[in-house]
């Protein structure tokens, strides 16, 4: 298969700090690759690898089929990249970035504009277009960034962190305009360190810590290794542990550590319902109750545990 | 397209996007002159009764080709300090990752850093008439004397870009304001080098802003006084020399800094 994205055995060092380990990644055209890992475990430098901006020490990187070092303009003409940072203009309005950017891109005028003006209606921000990205919430910020980066209507499409630091509102709208481009085909590789954002946004996920990739999987297999939601029942008592764990083992295989007691589910609704109702029956009050999602601390240590074991 | 066209179209859409800045807030230019005409008002009206530079010459008519060449010589911090918002606003990246002309980043700052420069010095030279000051060089010493301030300024765009490109952020990029204030100052530029000690006075003979400082005073007609040395001697030699070989050496410096971004 022809990959949009192919990287094998990449390695990068910046003087004795190992950045990429041997990374390996495959994006099949048209699909969202979620990158995820922890701060400083090698996303931006894989991002800036891939979109030419940074040379590596050895392994392959290919971009719509074409070598990453020896064919850069080819592969630039063929990308865009939203970087950690956005990279819009605070005093130019949306429309005039977006302008500058298709000018910069040698579309034309007359083009940048009619560009211009199709992404701010496709990003939602024609209501917004003559104004200063300053007054603009993160969300719309990183909106008119991720236009700017779609000038070209790019078949791959980098995005490094695109909602870190933005608030809940921010970050649906968003997701919701990373899904109208990967619904217009566009190849996309998403970095993260939200497991939920991987989850809502990617056909794959490829898990990385330390410049090496821990796991690469579809999302439901990812969140099946780690662990996935839990229901969790904390005893009021030692004596109601036995009793809780035999109701918590209704819905799944109960654990029990000390007071708590807790068993992976899928439905997290439904079971939670059903513990909450069968305790309730059996009149056995309790500390805490709750559906439970790992953090993603707790993922890095399962997946990591599980490499080196 | 040909490459020189493809570059130039992206130098001009650099310098439009610079304009527009400068025309959208014009109290950028009113900020950065802040400095120079606060100085020139203490130095004028402050210490200037107290000032005395020898030769009875008057020290307004010294002091504003001072001032104009002080202000060139800081300007390579607003240049520094705009690379340095570039890359850490993640600019440089986007550019980089665009099949645009991989110098029209560098040098199209260059550019509009010029044209902000040349507004700066028709503000200055209109508050300097204000406060009576005059240039008695004709027209045209007066405007190759314009030409060679800007002169000096084209050369630092250089270390200017160069500075923005190796500093961190912005932050380090204005804490260089400590290293910019002894450049301008230990110079002629309020003071003549022989009232300073003998040391001193060697150092801010040699700096290139001293040249270009008394080479503007000698075209504008200003008193210019000179020590017997060589270098105060032939300063308008110099103010054309020490900007050559400054972009001489820090033009292919900033260059091969922006091309080495990606190691
Ligand atoms: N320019 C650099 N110089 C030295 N070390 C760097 C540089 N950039 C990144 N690193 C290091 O490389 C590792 C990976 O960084 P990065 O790719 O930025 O991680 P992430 O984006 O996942 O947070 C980190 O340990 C970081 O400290
Ligand atoms: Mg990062």
């Amino acid at each position: 298969m022809d990959y949009s994205i192919y990287a094998e055995g990449l390695r990068k060092r910046y003087g004795d700090k190992v950045a990429l380990d041997g990374l390996d990644l495959a994006v099949a055209p048209g699909t969202v690759l979620g990158l995820l890992g922890p701060n400083g475990a090698g996303k931006t430098t894989s991002v800036r690898i891939l979109a030419t901006l940074l040379r590596f020490d050895s392994g392959t990187a290919r971009v719509a089929g074409l070598d990453v070092r020896s064919n850069a303009r080819q592969v630039r003409q063929r990308i865009g990249l939203t970087g950690q940072s956005m990279a819009v203009d605070d005093v130019l309005t949306a429309r005039e970035n977006l302008v500058m950017f298709g000018k910069l891109f040698h579309i034309g005028k007359s083009a940048a504009r009619q560009r211009a003006d199709e992404l701010l209606a496709q990003f939602g921000l024609t209501d917004v277009a003559g104004k200063p990205p300053q007054t603009f919430s993160g969300g719309m910020r990183r909106r008119l960034d991720l236009a700017a980066s779609m000038i070209l209507a790019p078949q791959v499409l980098f995005l490094d962190e695109p909602t870190t630091g933005l608030d809940p509102r921010g970050r649906m709208e968003v997701w919701d305009a990373v899904r109208s481009l990967t619904a217009q085909g566009t190849t996309v590789l998403l970095t993260t360190h939200y497991l939920d954002e991987a989850d809502q946004l990617s056909d794959r996920i490829v898990v990385i810590d330390h410049g090496r990739a821990i796991a690469d999987d579809t999302p439901a297999g990812v969140k099946r290794a780690i662990g996935g939601d839990r229901v969790e029942v904390v005893a009021l008592r030692p004596d109601d542990v036995d009793a809780i764990a035999s109701v918590v083992a209704r819905v799944g295989e109960p654990v029990v550590e000390e007071l708590r007691v807790h068993a992976a589910v899928t439905d997290r609704v439904g079971s939670l319902t059903t513990v909450a109702r069968d305790l309730q029956e059996k009149g056995l009050d309790v500390e805490d109750i709750g559906v439970r999602r790992p953090t993603l601390d707790e993922a890095f240590l399962k997946l990591t545990e599980k490499v080196t074991v | 397209m040909s490459q020189m066209r493809w570059a130039l179209s992206d130098y001009q859409t650099i310098v439009q996007q610079e304009l527009t800045h400068l025309v959208r807030q014009p109290s950028l230019i009113a900020w950065q002159l802040g400095s120079p005409i606060v100085m020139v008002l203490l130095f004028v009206f402050v210490f200037g009764s107290a000032m005395d530079i020898g030769g009875g010459a008057d020290f307004t008519s010294f002091a504003m080709p001072g001032m104009f060449a002080m202000t060139m010589a800081f300007g390579f911090m607003n240049t520094a300090m705009s690379v340095a918002i570039y890359k850490e606003k993640g600019f440089i990246d986007r550019f980089r990752s665009m099949p645009m002309a991989p110098s029209a980043v560098v040098t199209g700052r260059g550019v509009s850093d010029l044209i902000h420069a040349a507004l700066d010095l028709v503000v200055l030279a209109l508050i300097a008439l204000a406060i009576g000051w005059r240039s008695d060089g004709g027209l045209a010493a007066t405007l190759f004397a314009f030409g060679l301030l800007l002169w000096l300024r084209f050369a630092l765009i250089w270390i200017g870009v160069w500075i923005g490109l190796k500093v961190k952020n912005q932050e380090a990029a204005g804490n260089l304001f400590a290293l910019a204030f002894p450049f301008g100052m230990i110079s002629s530029v309020f003071t003549p080098p022989s009232l300073m000690p003998d040391w001193l006075g060697a150092i801010a003979m040699w700096n290139p802003v001293s040249s270009t400082a008394n080479a503007v005073r000698e075209l504008f007609g200003n008193p210019v006084p000179l020590g017997g040395s060589w270098i105060e001697q032939n300063a308008m030699l110099m103010a054309v020399t020490w900007p050559a070989l400054i972009t001489l050496v820090f033009l292919p410096l900033a260059v091969r800094k922006y091309q080495s971004l990606g190691r």
